[in-house]
């Protein structure tokens, strides 16, 4: 029993779960209690991951995908987190902003798709202004709020050091809003990826996941359908990890307030 | 004439007895308790009070010796008990208001609403909480959450009373207040109470008779009568000899079990 | 003793707290003002195709939503369906997600082995099930329902089981204590301490689900809000297609305004014990 304790015993039972349920799925989907055309069975729906993960033309599309995330990402960050620290450093700013993003935000990103269609076209320019549009606001509010928290007394044990304007900002703002700009990037990754392939399903837009997907389902290659499934989820949890890992290391002194997710 | 209400024998408690790090918290632990007695449990930091606290709760089944109430070995929680915490704040829970949280226990007893209800009112006034029942935990200061525990405990009406280290985190002036309700209330109720603290002046204040415990591996080196006469008083009793004479030998005692531990080589102090 | 006194006096003649809070309100009111003001004179002056002015855009919805001669049927037949997949699915969501929560948040070893299957399919970005449902279940309304309930399911579940597993010792102490029975814990322990965090769960599910219902609208194409504003893209009438995004943006706002008042309604000890604390 002493076996199973401790980090190998979560690995190893998390694992006899995963198996367990692929059994079970084996079983099921063999029984062909559905028309196998539309639920093939697991293990060949693995085999064809396994394939399209080597397939050229899918990574391609894949790669589609990855470029507009990035594209959408890089200017998000650029632009949102200077243009956040500038808005969060006053409260009345603050405060303000806080209703615009509140009355904007019930309009979901994706319903913006058939505009974006309208001004831009069907290429990779809509889907990577859409993405900015969408990732644009968990950064810059993140950023703001983290600007807006920052403890007053550390501001003013510095200032009493004799410390500048600018290098206050640089060595206590920064470092004291920096773990909320980070989660503020980090919820922006999954709303940039899932208004990438929304786009890609409605849209087009060139390369990407959602269109090789589509094109699956309309071509009746149901398999290959949940093979791209099992990738775009395994795409999600890649960038998840890294951006958790990434915040593990850079922010292990930071007492976290876990609230929900 | 006396009536044994409590019976501890040879308890003994090792946390992770397989493991790594095996850590005998409390060992040989033995001592009785008479109905209606008020007894104190004193020690230094370590002295396994918590592990002796939730082995008599039946929070927690010891790995050796015994505990009997009324004759009865407690295998599982015994009914007859009734445990405040000192962690007021969490032991109350913050969804119900004062009375719901005074009727929670009440609910499976099997009394009818009438009665659960004459029982909380009671309560409720023996703390002096009377007008605060429909109030949320978050509304009172930390000394009425606290009384609001005890109302809960009084509401069960146990044959014994454990606490431990209830009044540890409240201020000195609210401490010294609870200290004589408690006495109040325990005079009128004629309960068994088992009060664990590390406070010497407390222990002398509020109790028949104090057990001194050791330095871990917790054992009980010392049973002292308290010879001061009841009702107790904040100013006037402190001033008595016995209690001075009283309260410097406890503190002595204490001093000579933690002195032993750092000379034990087998346990590190804690 | 007096320093304290001077600083924490208020300036005379400021109004006190009922004109801090008016002065909030109107702060943040004019900043959405400002943003109406500068769209209408913005879209007035450069006269796009695509960007109407707020005028032109409010009266489109008007016609179409609230008074016009087609308003009763734009609401039963785009704006009912819409709502009712949102509601449908996500209170399967809802059930499912905390039913399971709770079974598998009761033991740690359980979570152990259900963890990594239930973090994998969480990481399924929600639009890619698309695909994968309309492959099961074809275009029609059980596709969207049960759509929006499995992309929607994971944080409920995932919150639920941590506010089951993060419930404090000492409540479970003081249950054991007083001889609770299990379906008391469970009832009258956990289920309110874990509420928070299961909340939370709900609220982040609610965005989610909007943005399947809208999805999937556009991509099965039947009925619904996403349906209507997709085809009055495809059909160049922009006008329609704003009003379109508008009344989505009101879905939303009223859907979350709610779902905050019960929240609001059900936690308020949460709120005010956290706060203090």
């Amino acid at each position: 029993m002493s076996l199973l304790r401790g980090r190998t015993g979560r690995v190893a039972r998390g694992t006899i779960g995963a198996l367990a349920l692929f059994a079970v799925l084996e079983l099921l989907t063999r029984a062909e209690l559905v028309n196998p055309d539309y639920l093939p069975p697991a293990s060949t729906i693995v085999a064809r991951t396994v394939e399209i993960l080597g397939d050229p033309a899918f990574l391609g599309n894949v790669l589609g995908t990855l470029r507009a995330w990035a594209a959408g990402m890089l200017v998000v960050v650029v632009v949102g987190v200077p243009l956040g620290v500038l808005l969060g450093s006053s409260t009345r700013v603050y405060t303000a902003t806080r209703a615009l993003i509140e009355f904007l935000r019930p309009i979901p990103s994706v319903a913006l798709i058939p505009l974006a269609i309208l001004v831009f076209g069907r290429g990779p320019a809509m889907k990577t202004s859409l993405i900015i549009y969408a990732s644009l606001w968990p950064v810059l509010f993140n950023t703001i709020y983290g600007m807006h928290g920052v403890e007053p007394v550390a501001i003013e044990t510095a200032r009493s050091f004799g410390l500048g304007r600018l290098q206050i900002l640089r060595r206590v703002s920064l470092p004291s809003a920096a773990p909320f700009i980070y989660t503020g990037i980090r919820v922006a990754t999954a709303i940039a990826l899932i208004l990438a392939i929304s786009t890609e399903l409605i849209a087009g837009g060139g390369q990407g996941i959602g269109t090789w997907m589509l094109a699956r389902q309309v071509a009746n290659q149901q398999q290959y359908v949940y093979a791209g499934t099992i990738v775009a989820g395994l795409l999600g949890l890649v960038i998840n990890a890294v951006f958790v890992a990434g915040e593990k290391r850079l922010f292990s002194w930071h007492p976290r307030q876990r609230e929900g997710l | 004439m006396t009536d044994t209400l409590l019976q501890v024998d040879q308890l003994t408690h090792t946390y992770d007895p397989d493991g790594a790090n095996p850590y005998t918290a409390i060992a040989d632990l033995g001592f009785t308790v008479d109905r209606g007695q008020f007894v104190a449990l004193v020690g230094p930091s370590g002295c396994g009070k918590s592990t002796l606290l939730r082995c008599l709760a039946g929070l927690q089944r010891p790995s050796g010796g015994s505990v009997s109430i009324d004759g009865a070995v407690v295998d599982d929680v015994p009914k007859q008990l009734a445990l405040v915490f000192q962690d007021y704040n969490r032991s109350l829970f913050p969804w119900l208001t004062v009375h719901d949280n005074v009727d929670f226990p009440l609910r499976h007893l099997g009394l009818d609403a009438g009665e659960r209800d004459q029982r909380i009112t009671r309560s409720l006034e023996q703390v002096g909480l009377t007008a605060h029942g429909t109030k949320f935990p978050w509304q009172l200061s930390g000394g009425m959450q606290q009384r609001v525990a005890i109302a809960r405990a009084l509401a069960y009406e146990p044959a014994i009373l454990l606490m431990d280290e209830p009044f540890a985190s409240v201020d000195a002036q609210t401490r010294a207040e609870l200290e004589d309700l408690l006495l109040d209330v325990w005079r009128q109720s004629r309960s068994t109470v088992l009060f664990v603290t590390h406070d010497i002046d407390e222990s002398v204040y509020l109790a028949d008779r104090i057990l001194v415990l050791s330095g871990s591996p917790g054992t009980v080196i010392a049973d002292l009568d308290v010879p001061l006469g009841r009702p107790r008083d904040q100013i006037e009793t402190k001033q008595q000899e016995a209690f001075v004479h009283l309260r410097a030998e406890v503190a002595r005692l204490i001093q000579h079990a933690k002195t032993g531990e750092r000379d034990r080589t087998n346990q590190p102090a804690r | 003793m007096a320093a304290t006194a001077a600083t924490t006096a208020r300036a005379p003649g400021t109004g006190g707290r009922a004109g801090t809070l008016a002065r909030a309100v109107a702060l943040r009111l004019s900043m959405i003002v400002a943003f109406i003001v500068v769209w209408q004179l913005v879209t007035s002056v450069i006269d796009s195709f695509f960007f109407p002015t707020v005028t032109e855009i409010a009266g489109s919805f008007w016609d179409i939503w609230v008074a016009g001669p087609e308003a009763g049927q734009n609401l039963s037949g785009q704006f009912v369906p819409s709502l009712l997949r949102l509601l449908g699915g996500l209170g399967l969501a809802a059930v499912a997600g905390i039913a399971g929560g709770v079974a598998i948040g009761r033991s740690r070893t359980v979570r152990e082995y259900v963890e990594p299957l239930t973090e994998f399919l969480r990481a399924i970005p929600p639009p890619a099930l698309i695909p994968l449902f309309l492959v099961l279940l074809g275009i029609g309304d059980s596709m969207k329902v049960l759509m929006i309930a499995f992309g929607v399911v994971w944080p409920i579940l995932l919150n639920t089981i941590d506010g089951v597993q993060s419930v404090e010792q000492l409540y479970l102490d003081t249950g054991r204590v007083y001889g609770v029975t299990r379906s008391e814990r469970l009832m009258r322990i956990v289920l309110p301490a874990a509420a928070p965090k299961i909340f939370a769960g709900l609220r982040v599910s609610l965005s989610i689900a909007v943005i399947l219902m809208v999805i999937s609208e556009m991509v099965a194409t039947t009925n619904g809000l996403g349906f209507q504003i997709i085809q009055a893209q495809r059909s160049f009438k922009v006008l329609d297609m704003w009003a379109g995004i508008v009344l989505l943006g009101v879905l939303g706002y009223l859907l979350n305004t709610a779902l905050l008042a019960v929240e609001g309604r059900v936690l308020h000890w949460h709120h005010r014990t956290s706060r203090r604390a």
